[in-house]
C-alpha cells in the first residue's frame, strides 16, 4: 500500500514520504500548511488513490470529541417515552454512531479525514488521545467496548489557529505543506489544465508570483485561487499580452478579483500599480 | 542506533520524546524509505518535528550532525529584508545614513551586498565579508545567512532535499522572528480565559433537556453560570522620541490586542511613565490623564501592559526632574514601581531585539524595577508575557 501521488494531484517527495510512513506505521498524519494548498484535498487523493472509502469529520468550533464516537439521542427517547413506543426500553437505539465508529466498524479499511481540528475546542485533541492511539473506545451506555476491525489511515489537517497539546503531537506524523515553487506549481497547473497556451500560462504565473510578493498584502492569493484566476482566464479566452503588455509596463490583470479577495489588497495592488506607471 | 543523531537533536533544543525517536526507528525497521539520505531527512523530520517553526532549526542541526558542518552560532540574525531595512535605519546614526546616501543609498548598498553575497556562495560568509567592507554594520559579526535577504529569481531546476535543509527555507516560519498581526493574535488567545462567575446565571436548555429525557420526562431545569470574558487590559505606550521608530510595530500589536478584549484601556506616555498619562497624541497636553487616577480608576483586576522600548537616559527614570519633557517632581522610577504594586499583573513589552537589551543601561534599570517581567515583541516573547498575565 503505497501512495505516490495522483493523476489530479501533485504530491512532492517529501509529502509522499509522510503519507507513506503514516500509513504504513499507522498513525496518524497531521497535515499543516497555508490555507489552499491542499491539504484537505491530500485525504480525498489518498483514498482515491489506494482505493479506500473516505469518511469525513469536519469540525466546527462547537464540535465536541464525543460526537465523533457516538451520541445519545436523549431527546427521541424522551419522546418515545411519552408516546409509550416501545422501543424505549433498550437504550441502544438512542446511541447515535460518531464518524470514528463508523470507521472503526467498517468491513474494509477506509481513510479518516479529521478535517481543521484547530477550530475546535483546545481539550478537543487531548479528548481523542487514546482513542487515536489504541483505536478503541469504551460506551458507557451500552457498557461495551468498540474496537477497530482495521486500523483507519487517518488524516488530520490543521490551519495553525491554535496550538495543538503536545501529547497530542508526539502521536502523529507530522506534514507542512509549503507553498509550492514555481516548478511544482507547474506541474500542478498541467495536471489541471492539461491543453493551456504556454504563453498565457507564462505570463499568468508571472503575475501570479509577483502578487504573492507584493509587500504588505493581506491575504496572499494561494495555489486554488490561481487555479480559478487561470479558469476564468481560459473561459473569457483572454490573450497572453492582456496580461503583461510589451513595453513592460504592468496592467492592471483582468479578472484580478479572483485572486484578491480583500478590498484594501485591491487597492493596495492599483495604487501601487499607478505609481509604477507613474515612474516611467 | 542513532542515539548520537538523537542526543545531538535535543542538543540543539528541539523538544524530541523518546516515543517519537521510537517511532522514527520503527519505521526505520518497517522499510518506510529505502537507503537515500534524502528519504531519511523527509522520514525523521515528519517523525520527529512536530511544529514547521521549529523545521529551521531541525535543518541546521540534521545539516550539522551528517556533514560536519560547523553550527551557526545561537543567535544568529536571519533576518527579513524588510526587518533588516528598519534595523538599519534605527540603529544607524546620523552621519552614518549619511554616509550611507553619500553612497547612494539604502537600496545601493543593499544591491552591493547582493553583488558580495552572489559571490560568495557559501553560507556563512556573506556577510562578514559585507560588514568588513562596509564598517557600519549594525550586526556586530557572523551568522548572516544570504538567504536571510531573499534573494529573487526562480529557484533553480531540479532541487535534492540536502539542497532543502541546505537552503533552510523554514525560516520565516521560526516564532523568534516572526511577526505579524495574525501571529500576535494567536498569542494573544492565550490571555483570554472564559472564567465562570457566580452572580449571573443563564438556562442550559441543552442540559435541561437531556436532564429531563434522562429523568423520564419530568422537567428538570439545569443553570449555567454566564460566561464572560473577564480580561480587562490597560495599556500604556510609549509614544515619541525614541519610540518613533517602532510606532509601526506597536500599532500591530495594538490591532491585535483590541479586538481580543472586551475591556480595553490606552494610555500614552513618553519615554517613562510620570505625573500624568494622555489619551489623544495630537491632545497630550490639554487632555491629561493623572497618573493617580489611573490608579485610582483601575482596580487590580486590570492586567497592565507596558509597550515601549525603554531606551531613554537612566536620568529620566532615576531622579526627580530627569524627565525630558517638563520637571517632574518624582522620578519615573517611583511611578513604575506604584503602577507595578497596584496592578501585580502587569509586563513591560519591548520591541527592540532581547540581543541588544544588555547593552541599554535604562533597559537594566527598568527591568530591575519590574522585576524582569520584560519580553520582546515576538511570538515566543508574546507567549512569555501572555502566561506571564495569566497566572
Amino acid at each position: 500500500m503505497r501512495f505516490e501521488g495522483t493523476s489530479s494531484y501533485v504530491a512532492t517527495d517529501d509529502l509522499k514520504l509522510a503519507v507513506n510512513a503514516a500509513i504504513r506505521l499507522q498513525r496518524p498524519l497531521l497535515i499543516k500548511g497555508e490555507p489552499g494548498t491542499g491539504k484537505t484535498m491530500l485525504a480525498e487523493e489518498v483514498a482515491g488513490a489506494l482505493s479506500m472509502p473516505l469518511l469525513q469529520w469536519h469540525i466546527k468550533s462547537t464540535t465536541k470529541a464525543q460526537q465523533g464516537l457516538y451520541e445519545y439521542d436523549a431527546v427521541s427517547r424522551l419522546r418515545d417515552s411519552q408516546l409509550g413506543d416501545e422501543r424505549v426500553k433498550d437504550i441502544q437505539h438512542y446511541i447515535v454512531r460518531g464518524v470514528l465508529w463508523q470507521a472503526f466498524e467498517a468491513e474494509h479499511p477506509v481513510v479518516l479525514l479529521i478535517d481543521e481540528i484547530d477550530k475546535a475546542d483546545i481539550e478537543f485533541p487531548n479528548d481523542l488521545l487514546r482513542e487515536l492511539d489504541r483505536m478503541a473506545f469504551f460506551v458507557y451506555e451500552t457498557r461495551q467496548t468498540v474496537m477497530a476491525r482495521h486500523r483507519p489511515v487517518v488524516v488530520i489537517t490543521s490551519n495553525n489557529e491554535k496550538e495543538l497539546p503536545d501529547a497530542f503531537l508526539r502521536r502523529c506524523f507530522f506534514h507542512y505543506i509549503r507553498f509550492p515553487d514555481r516548478d511544482t506549481m507547474q506541474r500542478i497547473v498541467d495536471v489541471h489544465y492539461p491543453g493551456l497556451r504556454k504563453e498565457l500560462l507564462k505570463s499568468a504565473m508571472d503575475s501570479f508570483f509577483q502578487i504573492r510578493e507584493l509587500p504588505g498584502i493581506k491575504k496572499k492569493p494561494s495555489t486554488s485561487e490561481l487555479l480559478d484566476w487561470l479558469k476564468l482566464l481560459v473561459a473569457e479566452d483572454i490573450p497572453p499580452e492582456a496580461l503583461h503588455s510589451k513595453d513592460g509596463k504592468t496592467v492592471i490583470p483582468p479578472l484580478h478579483g479572483a485572486l484578491l479577495k480583500n478590498e484594501q489588497d485591491v487597492h493596495l495592488f492599483e495604487r501601487l500599480l499607478f505609481m509604477a506607471r507613474h515612474n516611467r | 542506533m542513532l542515539i548520537g543523531f538523537l542526543e545531538h537533536l535535543r542538543a540543539a533544543r528541539l523538544p524530541i520524546s523518546i516515543k517519537e525517536f521510537l517511532g522514527l526507528l520503527e519505521a526505520l525497521k518497517a522499510g518506510v524509505i529505502g537507503p537515500s539520505m534524502d528519504e531519511f531527512y523527509y522520514l525523521a523530520r515528519a517523525a520527529l518535528i512536530k511544529d514547521e517553526r521549529l523545521f529551521d532549526k531541525f535543518d541546521k542541526a540534521f545539516g550539522a550532525y551528517f556533514h560536519g558542518v560547523q553550527t551557526l552560532p545561537a543567535v544568529d540574525l536571519d533576518l527579513p529584508l524588510e526587518w533588516l531595512k528598519r534595523q538599519m535605519q534605527r540603529e544607524f546614526t546620523a552621519e552614518e545614513k549619511a554616509a550611507v546616501e553619500a553612497m547612494g543609498g539604502l537600496d545601493k548598498l543593499l544591491e552591493r551586498l547582493r553583488e558580495l553575497l552572489d559571490q560568495q556562495k557559501e553560507r556563512h560568509a556573506g556577510g562578514n565579508r559585507w560588514i568588513g567592507t562596509n564598517g557600519t554594520s549594525p550586526f556586530g559579526n557572523g551568522g548572516f545567512n544570504p538567504e536571510g535577504i531573499r534573494i529573487g529569481g526562480p529557484s533553480a531546476g531540479n532541487r535534492t532535499a540536502v539542497k532543502v535543509w541546505e537552503q533552510r527555507a523554514y525560516r520565516d516560519y521560526d516564532d523568534q522572528v516572526e511577526l505579524g498581526t495574525r501571529n500576535i493574535k494567536i498569542a494573544l488567545r492565550r490571555l483570554r480565559r472564559f472564567a465562570r462567575e457566580g452572580a449571573d446565571e443563564e438556562l442550559d436548555l441543552d442540559d435541561t433537556i437531556s436532564a429531563t429525557a434522562r429523568n423520564a420526562g419530568y422537567l428538570d431545569i439545569r443553570m449555567v453560570p454566564e460566561r464572560h470574558n473577564t480580561i480587562k487590559v490597560l495599556m500604556l505606550l510609549d509614544v515619541g522620541g525614541t519610540m518613533d521608530e517602532h510606532i509601526r510595530q506597536t500599532e500591530e500589536l495594538f490591532s491585535a490586542a483590541r479586538s481580543e478584549f472586551k475591556h480595553l484601556e490606552f494610555y500614552y506616555f513618553h519615554n517613562c511613565v510620570y505625573d500624568f498619562v494622555w489619551k489623544n497624541n495630537r491632545r497630550r497636553h490639554s487632555e491629561r490623564l493623572m497618573s493617580w487616577d489611573l490608579i485610582r480608576r483601575f482596580n487590580p483586576d486590570w492586567r497592565l501592559i507596558f509597550v515601549g522600548d525603554a531606551t531613554m537616559s537612566p536620568y529620566e527614570i532615576l531622579q526627580p526632574g530627569g524627565s525630558v519633557e517638563y520637571n517632574n517632581d518624582e522620578p519615573g522610577a517611583v511611578w513604575l514601581q506604584r503602577l507595578s504594586e497596584r496592578f501585580p499583573r502587569f509586563v513591560w513589552l519591548n520591541p527592540e531585539p532581547e540581543g541588544i537589551w544588555e547593552y541599554r543601561q535604562s533597559i537594566a534599570v527598568i527591568r530591575q524595577i519590574l522585576a524582569h517581567r520584560m519580553y520582546p515583541v515576538t511570538i515566543a516573547g508574546l507567549e512569555r508575557a501572555m502566561r506571564e498575565l495569566s497566572r
